[in-house]
């Protein structure tokens, strides 16, 4: 060992960011090797909220696994239904009502604004202001209700089911969201005003943690991350389903990559949900919710896949069946699990204020990543 | 009273005023505690404490019998002794500081010839106890608060200092009363408004509140130098923040804004305490206001801030002060 070598490493020590830690959001533990406040090394520690879903779901029907997807990701839990229930009916060649899609989209994308809402109270959260989470929570509380009303749940939903959805949306909940989209329109301009013109944000987020095109292609970084580093991939666009081709929304996209860019994306794609929903609610059409079938029902033997965009970025369900009603095989691929891979390269040398900053944009929540 | 007429009346005049001091300090904190809490919740669009008491008068009395009643954990490879003392130390130097505050012209308990410069260096002392209690927890995110506490108490002690002592050219005296009789209708504030600014900043950075809460960035560092810190330990280290803040804003208070002067209220009598009061917890409002809307700044930001901005600025402004009262006087 060299001398300098041996005088780097006596000047280093080991910090436990977590798993008990305000800024890790959940039980996600990160060993950091640092150097005064800069981080030299840091290891995300996984598993202390492993679950096993994926075996779960090999060891029992697929109607019995449904409940279980929508708490891999609290935060998307419609979204993750959407995809395993576009599985199923992808494997097994189920045809959805056109009303049924379209309430889907409406409910995903209501589903989407809670979880960038949340995001960004707790993103400030991590940068030291506590009031934008009170007032992105009074919003959220609104969706909470709106979804409550339909689906009978306000976080772990099993709304959408294989051929349809669960129950049908009333006159109400089309006019408390239409309501609703007034309202939050009028707040982005408070959200404007209170965080993207404040000096503090900016200076702590501009120009930290460059997401580049090449590191996300490394890592399989999705989601408003890499949108930030300005390539336009969002599964509704890339590999469209449900309804999506028919409507007319944009990719935002940022041009630097870094946490700022994110954030702006984020806000933006409120906004373009925002715009979704309205379409949605326009061309809702008439007719059933839902096509029965059958809760045995026996998957062809073969294999698919099918995904989906969440809050966070892209979410692949991939199914291998044997002919019975059991998967065979099913591999779930979480959007915050790659992008958690991105930290060690990313925070390299960074300081533990921006690394727990950094956190806080990837927006990671931890039971999908440990599943 | 036979035994008390026996004892000197200075002695008497000091027992009575520490009782008062201490008595004030408690009373002081709960109403910030209450106001912060309030405050808070009004900036959030929430009612805030309701419960115990009409409108949650009594929640911090509560929170107090809470607090005292809990079990003080001791760390098992902390420094033991200094990590009793060190709550102590960040409570008592704060106390002291009430011996100079001028409350009206004729309610203080000295009027020393050098009032100010005994304030700043009581306060110099409150981040003795912050090192102290950091270090000696042995545990790394405390340790980190308190280094970080040093630093910036260091680096923004120096425009708190320079801003102050531009006023002190103009007044010509050290002594509170002397600056307070000084100024006369036109406060200092008019004059020196940007001393007034970097005093206000700097002294929100003194006392360790946010957007400058970087020993204690919960996102950070847990809870910075007070992790470890339990019950009692911990209530003294928050009454010290409290103390501290009152006594930073009554040095703003009496060096920018008149101290107790003000136009004469209908009880003549206690005019200049009730101004003394409303324009120091004015000035705790601002800074409570503050608190609640801006995130944190990043501790290299937070340096730079001072070392680029607030230092140059303030010399600037003494020597302007210097030279335009060499050419006025």
């Amino acid at each position: 060992m060299s001398q300098i070598a041996r005088t780097k490493k006596e000047h280093t020590f080991y910090l436990n960011l977590g798993p008990q830690h305000p800024s890790t959001h959940g039980v996600l533990r990160v060993l950091l090797e640092m150097d005064g406040e800069h981080c030299l090394e840091n290891e995300p520690v996984l598993g202390y909220g492993h679950r096993m879903q994926e075996k779960i779901g090999e060891s029992r029907t697929w109607a019995a696994f449904l409940p279980n997807t929508a708490r891999m990701d609290y935060l998307s839990a419609l979204i993750f239904n959407h995809g395993y229930v576009g599985l199923i009916e992808r494997m097994a060649g189920i045809e959805v009502p056109r009303r049924a899609e379209f309430i889907r989209v409406i409910t995903d994308e209501l589903n989407r604004i809670q979880s960038h809402l949340l995001w960004l109270g707790a993103f400030l959260l991590d940068l030291g202001a506590f009031t934008p989470i009170m007032y992105t929570f009074d919003d959220r509380e609104q969706i909470l209700d709106i979804l409550e009303d339909v689906t009978g749940s306000r976080l772990t939903y099993s709304y959408h089911r294989v051929g349809g959805v669960c129950r049908d949306i009333d006159a109400r909940f089309v006019d408390a969201t239409r309501a609703f989209i007034k309202r939050l329109r009028s707040r982005f301009k408070i959200y404007d005003d209170l965080v993207t013109g404040n000096i503090i944000f900016i200076k702590r987020v501009k120009d930290i943690a460059y997401f580049t095109p090449d590191l996300a292609k490394r890592y399989g970084l999705t989601g408003p991350c890499l949108r930030g580093a300005g390539i336009p991939y969002d599964i509704r666009r890339a590999e469209p389903y449900s309804v999506y081709p028919e409507l007319d929304f944009e990719i935002p996209v940022g041009t630097k990559g870094d946490c700022l860019d994110a954030y702006l994306v984020r806000v933006r794609e409120m906004e373009q949900s925002l715009r979704i929903i309205e379409q949605a609610l326009d061309m809702l059409p008439e007719g059933p919710f839902r096509n029965k079938v059958g809760r045995r029902l026996k998957l062809p033997q073969g294999d698919a896949s099918f995904s989906v965009e969440t809050g966070h970025g892209e979410l692949a369900y991939y199914m291998i069946s044997d002919g019975t009603d059991v998967p065979y095989r099913l591999k779930i691929r979480v959007p915050s699990f790659s992008n958690l891979s991105v930290l060690p390269e990313l925070c390299r040398g960074m300081l533990i204020a921006d690394l727990a900053m950094t956190m806080g944009t990837l927006d990671l929540v931890i039971p999908e990543i440990d599943r | 009273m036979e035994m008390l007429n026996l004892l000197p009346p200075e002695f008497l005049r000091i027992v009575i005023s520490a009782i008062i001091v201490v008595a004030f300090v408690f009373l002081n904190c709960m109403v910030l505690g209450y106001a912060e809490r309030k405050l808070a919740g009004f900036f959030q669009m929430r009612p805030g404490p309701m419960e115990v008491g009409p409108w949650g008068l009594l929640q911090l009395m509560i929170d107090g019998v809470k607090l005292i009643a809990k079990q003080l954990i001791i760390p098992k490879d902390s420094g033991k002794m200094l990590f009793r003392v060190a709550p102590l130390l960040a409570f008592m130097p704060v106390a002291m500081s009430f011996i100079v505050i001028p409350f009206s012209e004729k309610i203080q308990v000295r009027d020393m010839d050098i009032g100010l410069v005994f304030m700043l260096g009581i306060m110099a002392l409150h981040v003795v106890s912050t090192l102290l209690a950091g270090w000696v927890s042995n545990n790394k995110y405390a340790l980190f608060g308190a280094i970080r506490a040093v630093a910036q108490n260091i680096a923004y002690e120096i425009p708190m200092l320079l801003s102050l002592l531009a006023v002190v050219f103009i007044s010509n005296t050290l002594s509170m009363q002397g600056i307070v009789k000084a100024q006369g209708p036109i406060w200092n504030i008019l004059v020196q408004p940007l001393a007034f600014i970097i005093y206000f900043v700097a002294a929100i950075a003194e006392t360790n509140r946010a957007p400058f809460d970087l020993p204690e960035a919960e996102s950070e560092l847990t809870a910075g130098f007070h992790t470890e810190y339990s019950g009692m330990g911990f209530s003294l280290f928050v009454l010290g923040e409290y103390t501290n803040m009152f006594f930073v804003c009554s040095i703003a208070t009496v060096v920018f804004l008149g101290g107790w002067s003000g136009p004469p209220l209908p009880f003549y009598a206690y005019s200049g305490i009730i101004w003394f009061f409303l324009k120091v917890y004015g000035l705790l409002f601002v800074m409570i206001w503050v608190r609640w809307t801006y995130p944190r700044t990043r501790f290299d930001q937070l340096l730079n801030f001072c070392w680029m901005y607030l230092i140059p600025f303030s010399l600037v402004n003494l020597l302007i002060t210097v030279v335009g009262v060499k050419l006025l006087k």
